[in-house]
């Protein structure tokens, strides 16, 4: 079969499509949006009518995956880490009803934040409901564990959760791929009760779940992906890696023999055979993991420490924060700095900036007009390109917390008297968690300013489509807004009278207002453009 | 043969089609290859990285260790000197000598030459300039390829096949203009 260059979030595509899945769902984020997208672009997925749109946001996806492989059918829900928290009420859940086709939830992580709020661990989720975690360390294995990632949840009627990070979903490698396997027949579930989380009902499934855990352990225990190297020249120090730490761990000794045991582990609850058997015959270990210390705590104990020493990122070997590299692995071993030339000092940062003409820039600048008065701290912001609205030259917003909570802080900032009290979310962001807030303000009449900045995209990712385009006003109205007190705005120059005019009126609203800024993402506008002239 | 190179620039610069390029051809001689992007917020006019490793030999991280780089090849002076730290001994910096200026505080130029000058390995040269001479306005990152293809160990024809490939979808006249930018590159170096 033929070698395709791939990331690793485009490998794992790759490996569902070859491994004969139905649909992809998901919502765009950081680092997880290439699997989507490359379904998206794949002519083999169109050949094969996979489904493969973006949903409203990463609950609605899971659910929708979940519904697919109550069918029978193999689903693939994709997000970033911070996006399987929207998504953690039908994760554990799914763990009790259990899957039908194969499900696989593929959650990409992003330590040492390149692009997020947070470096949460997803592991911790899988370890939460209960479930097998795969964790691939290169892109081969992304492609490899779509295939047995869907076995693995047929043959236990689980979801698998498949944990990516940053840097192998956005890093390219040669990826030998398979013979594709046609997709699953429609088949509705035997058992009637599967999906019917009754408290009788769901406290049998429970019990069933933990049965199931000896299972999941033992396939642990014989994967493939925990690998252990135990032939070496010491047995002074007992090494176990997670995800890309393994190959930190070879580049580190320059490709030459690890002179200690390895536990390679790809796949969890972490392997308790192999793990003993690296305990009994080393004087300590040393735990190399890409992100949290998940692995590290669980063998540590905490209220029971273990008699030989465990060093990783709780006593400080490895940094307790941030992604690793091989420096820092080295470094782990004594080794020698191999660092280069300091930066000189002349050299700035460059921060990330709004595009030159981007929209957003107008609403920002005409809105500091207005709130010159107030002073700051008034303007809840949400999470998208807009959230540069922070830096200089516009200092015009003041929070960013996570998607949707710019309408529920400013409403509660409203309810405690704060006024004005102004929302500031992106169209993409408004549909994936703004509805319901918006919806709070109505039911309680708060006093607030909803500004929609309205790209036409989701553009932060990439320029994405959402599930609200051109329903905006619709939307607002059919939730309750009043018509006159839902005002439109085109964020030009030439407009700032007007629309400054509109600010003010909507300030002076006892009420819920909402205020569209309405002009396109300059990129996908761009993009557009460039696909107009080369046909 | 094994080189380990730092891409760097502005994002939209174009420092991912070098590695597309760079990354085709060293797969036409039957090489490995990992090539960490950068993606994401970065993008909007952030300083943006990408590492490219190319081997004969397995290539294991995904990311290029501190002082072992073999180049820094950038698009922009202020971004070569952002990786020092990656650069090893006698590795080369290969950089476009005209600034992007986006930042309110950038660095006065000739304090960046300067700092690069002091590198024993250096190519330094303006490559918007020839790329406008070549009339390939946008090809300036194909120029600075060019200045960095025989410190590689490619040869010229190596990398044009490379780019006859990768260009061929937007046309011919595409693709002329930048074999022109490689060339006139090749020959500031
Ligand atoms: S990508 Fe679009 S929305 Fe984002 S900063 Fe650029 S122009 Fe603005």
């Amino acid at each position: 079969m033929p070698k395709l260059m791939l990331l690793g979030d485009e490998a794992l595509a790759q490996g569902a499509l070859d491994a004969g899945i139905s649909g992809f769902y998901g919502y765009p984020g950081t680092p997880s949006t290439e699997i989507i997208e490359y379904a998206q672009r794949s002519k083999q997925a169109a050949e094969n009518n996979i489904h493969r749109t973006w949903s409203s946001n990463e609950k609605t996806a899971l659910e929708t995956a979940l519904g697919m492989s109550a069918s029978g059918k193999r689903a693939m829900v994709t997000m970033k880490h911070v996006g399987l928290n929207v998504a953690a009420d039908p994760l554990m859940n799914s763990a009790i009803t259990g899957a039908s086709g194969g499900l696989i939830i593929a959650v990409a992580d992003d330590p040492s934040m390149h692009s997020s709020q947070n470096e949460q661990d997803s592991r911790y989720y899988g370890h939460f409901a209960m479930i097998p975690v795969l964790e691939p360390g290169n892109q081969q294995e992304c492609y490899d564990m779509a295939f047995y990632g869907f076995e693995l949840s047929e043959k236990y009627h689980i979801p698998v959760l498949l944990r990516l990070t940053t840097r192998l979903a956005h890093s390219r490698s040669g990826v030998i791929t398979k013979e594709p396997i046609p997709q699953n027949k429609m088949r509705k579930p035997e058992d009637m009760y599967q999906f019917m989380l009754l408290p009788a009902i769901a406290r049998k499934k429970y019990q069933h779940h933990l049965e199931l855990q000896n299972n999941f352990l033992a396939e642990a225990e014989n994967s493939l992906y925990n690998v252990y190297e135990g032939e070496a020249n010491s047995k002074k120090l007992g090494i176990i890696t997670t995800g890309l730490a393994y190959n930190y761990l070879r580049e580190a000794f320059k490709g030459e023999k690890i002179p200690y045991p390895v536990l390679r582990i790809g796949q969890y609850p972490i392997p308790e055979k192999q793990i003993h058997q690296l305990y009994d015959s080393c004087d300590e270990l040393l735990i190399i993991e890409e992100g949290m210390p998940i692995v590290e705590e669980q063998l540590k104990g905490l209220a029971f420490p273990c008699l030989k020493p465990i060093h990783g990122r709780l006593d400080g070997y490895l940094p307790r924060a941030g992604e690793l590299n091989p420096n820092l692995v080295a470094k782990a071993f004594l080794m020698p700095d191999t660092t280069g030339k300091p930066v000189p000092e002349i050299v700035v940062g460059r921060p990330p900036a709004l595009c030159v003409g981007c929209p957003h820039s107008d609403t920002f600048l005409s809105l500091n007009e207005v709130m010159a008065e107030y002073g700051r701290g008034n303007v809840f912001s949400d999470i998208g390109c807009y959230s540069l609205g922070f830096m200089p030259p516009y200092n015009t917003i003041n929070s960013c917390v996570d998607m949707g909570a710019s309408i529920t802080m400013a409403k509660g900032a409203a309810d405690s008297g704060l006024f004005p009290a102004i929302a500031i979310i992106g169209d993409s962001t408004f549909c994936h968690s703004g509805l319901t807030g918006l919806l709070d303000c109505i039911y309680d009449k708060a006093n607030v300013v909803i500004i929609i900045l309205d790209n036409s995209t989701t553009a932060m990712t990439g320029g994405q489509n959402y599930t609200g385009y051109g329903k905006l006003e619709d939307i607002c109205s059919g939730l309750g807004v009043e018509k006159e007190h839902i005002r439109v705005f085109v964020p030009l120059k030439k407009n700032y009278p007007e629309i400054i005019n509109i600010y003010k009126e909507e300030l002076a609203y006892k009420g819920v207002s909402v205020i569209i800024a309405r002009r396109e993402c300059i990129q996908t506008l761009k993009k557009k453009n460039k696909m107009e002239t080369e046909e | 043969m094994k080189q380990d190179i730092i891409l760097a620039g502005v994002g939209g610069q174009g420092i991912l089609t070098i590695a597309t390029i760079l990354g085709t051809a060293a797969i036409n001689r039957g090489m490995n290859l990992k090539q960490a992007e950068v993606h994401g917020m970065s993008q909007r006019g952030g300083d943006v990285q990408s590492h490219l490793r190319l081997s004969d030999d397995p290539i294991w991280s995904d990311l290029i260790p501190f002082g072992s780089a073999d180049m820094i090849l950038s698009v922009e002076p202020l971004e070569a000197l952002r990786y020092l730290p990656y650069l090893k001994e006698d590795g080369w910096i290969i950089s476009n000598s005209t600034p992007f200026k986006n930042i309110p505080n950038y660095p006065p130029e000739e304090d960046i030459y300067k700092e690069i000058r002091k590198i024993p390995n250096y190519v330094l040269f303006d490559a918007d300039t020839l790329a406008k001479e070549q009339k390939a306005n946008r090809s300036m990152n194909i120029v600075v390829l060019g200045a960095a293809i025989t410190h590689l160990g490619f040869t010229l024809e190596e990398i044009e096949e490379a780019i006859k490939v990768i260009f061929a979808p937007k046309g011919e006249a595409i693709v002329e203009a930048n074999l022109r930018a490689l060339q006139a590159g090749m020959a500031a170096n």
